[in-house]
């Protein structure tokens, strides 16, 4: 049961696409990161600093799974970093919808 | 006659003062004070260096997420640089917000003229610097960083004033690191230099000769004698990433002359975990200390004995400091969750250093690296001390 249980969250984490959410602990943490180390380049508030705002306005037009790939990937030749390895695939989907959304408040 | 009295009778006020009001504040000096910057809560705490507490809180800042700050010639007022583009001069004897101008769109710092009368801001939208009079915070000079041909503006970076009302600055889209002299600033004089790819930040040596960007774009840095600037720049520890793929950034680092040490800057690599070591005379490399993560922060301690090091995230809970004599790692602290900056007393026996997730603010021993204390605070991030009014490049 414990090990079905454990297998169940293994596919979830490995199939980004499909329905997986961080769950509310991560997505506290993923709040946090957002305003304060995404910030340090786009600003606390996201409305830009060496880095462009990404409030829900400049990003309007926008489709999730580039910016999902835009986070993961970084651009290179430019300062935005490659977000692998410190965020999975789950983590960037839902940091770009919530961006699309307009970023949630708190820090 | 009825002015006579009434000037008089104030006059007589104002010897009673002292007696009635029994709260009357101790008269007190301004030169071991400071400020933290609570960047979440757009607030600046009053601290006390000899002391070690905190005087006072000043509200209403604005965004500060990377707020920098000047001070006045007279140690007594802060003038602090929001990303907002908001500019507040602040009275740390009375901690208080004493006027607030929003001059651009977004800011990230600024500079003192030499002769203390002007505050300048490096802005990033629109981008350029501006020169406000440090009384009255009233605009005295507008300086668009535009380039190429469409009339472009480029993000400012590396702000710092230079001897002679000039100020030195590096334009982050154009590549270029300027000069501005401000001596008569209704008439401000503009000489730009080609620099490199994408200027980060930048830094004066102590003695305002040597202007130094840090390039995000390639290896090396990019080096303008202001003494003779018609030669030009010269390019200094270039190729250090030997041609190797760069590690990610997830934080710039900051470049300031409190990296100069014995006759070394101690610089931070870009994308490479290490600092560099070079010689101020010859301007080669003399070495380079593997550390812990991107490096942040490289500050000598005044005395120049040591060097602590910040990191970028993830790993911003770490510091080590370097031994100068022997360029290597002496110590590695883990001062508390999210470092993100340091401040060295003026003569350099503690080190205050912001931990932002712990909303704490840790002091060090600078001998033993054990901690003295801590003291609360909301979100703390740049720690900024009156002393920095007498030094070229703060
Ligand atoms: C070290 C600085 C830095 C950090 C940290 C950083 N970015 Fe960026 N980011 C940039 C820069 C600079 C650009 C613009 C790149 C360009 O010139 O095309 C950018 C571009 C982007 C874009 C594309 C926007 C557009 O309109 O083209 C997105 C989306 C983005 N960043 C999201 C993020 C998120 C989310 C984080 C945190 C997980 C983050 N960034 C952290 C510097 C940074």
């Amino acid at each position: 049961m414990h090990r079905g249980l454990a297998l169940a969250a293994l596919l979830l984490a490995s199939a980004p696409l499909m329905a997986a959410e961080p769950d509310a602990a991560r997505q506290k943490s993923l709040i946090h990161l957002v305003r304060q180390d995404c910030g340090s380049c786009h600003g606390l508030t996201l409305q830009g600093g060496l880095g462009p705002a990404l409030t829900a306005a400049r990003l309007k037009g926008w489709n999730p799974a580039d910016l999902a790939a835009t986070i993961i990937q970084g651009r290179p030749g430019t300062p935005m970093p490659p977000f692998k390895g410190l965020l999975d695939e789950a983590d960037a989907h839902w940091i770009a919808r919530q961006l699309l959304a307009g970023f949630p408040e708190g820090r | 006659m009825p002015f006579i009295i009434s000037t008089l009778l104030f006059a007589l006020s104002l010897c009673l003062l002292p007696l009635t009001a029994g709260a009357e504040p101790a008269l007190r000096g301004t030169g071991d004070l400071g400020i933290v910057i609570e960047r979440a809560s757009g607030s600046v705490q009053i601290v006390d260096t000899t002391r070690q507490t905190v005087l006072g809180r000043v509200q209403g800042l604005g965004d500060l997420s990377h707020a920098s700050a000047v001070f006045s010639r007279d140690q007594r007022y802060a003038y602090v640089f929001g990303r907002d583009g908001g500019l507040s001069k602040v009275d740390l004897l009375t901690a208080t917000l004493v006027r607030r101008i929003t001059q651009a769109g977004n800011s990230i710092g600024g500079a003192m003229s030499q002769d203390g009368r002007l505050v300048v801001a490096q802005n990033y939208e629109p981008g350029g610097i501006k020169a406000f009079d440090s009384d009255t915070l009233a605009l005295v000079a507008d300086v668009p960083a535009t380039y190429g041909t469409e009339g472009k503006r480029s993000k400012v970076v590396g702000l710092a004033d230079l001897p002679g009302q000039r100020f030195a600055y590096a334009l982050f889209d154009a590549g270029e690191i300027r000069i501005t002299d401000l001596s008569d600033p209704r008439n401000p004089r503009t000489t730009a230099y080609p620099a490199g790819k994408q200027p980060y930040d930048g830094l004066v040596t102590p003695d305002g000769r040597y202007f130094i960007a840090g390039l995000f774009g390639e290896d090396g840095l990019a080096l303008l004698d202001t003494w003779q600037p018609e030669k030009g720049v010269r390019k200094v520890l270039a190729g250090y990433g030997k041609g190797e793929a760069p590690l990610p950034v997830y934080k710039m680092p900051h470049l300031r002359g409190w990296s100069i040490a014995g006759g070394r800057a101690y610089l931070p690599a870009i994308g490479r975990h290490e600092v560099l070591v070079v010689d101020t005379r010859s301007w080669e490399e003399v070495g380079r200390i593997p550390v812990k993560s991107q490096p942040v922060f490289v500050m000598a301690r005044p005395d120049g004995r040591e060097v602590w090091v910040n990191f970028a995230f993830p790993d911003n809970g770490w510091v080590q400091v370097i031994d100068t004599l022997r360029n290597e790692i002496s110590d590695t602290l883990q001062p508390g969750k999210a470092i993100l900056h340091m401040e060295f007393t003026p003569r350099g026996e503690a080190v205050w250093i912001s931990a932002r997730d712990d909303n704490q603010v840790v002091i060090h021993d600078t001998a033993s690296h054990k901690v003295i204390r801590s003291l609360q605070s909301d979100s703390p991030s740049g720690i900024l001390f009156s002393t920095r009014a007498g030094r070229t490049g703060f």
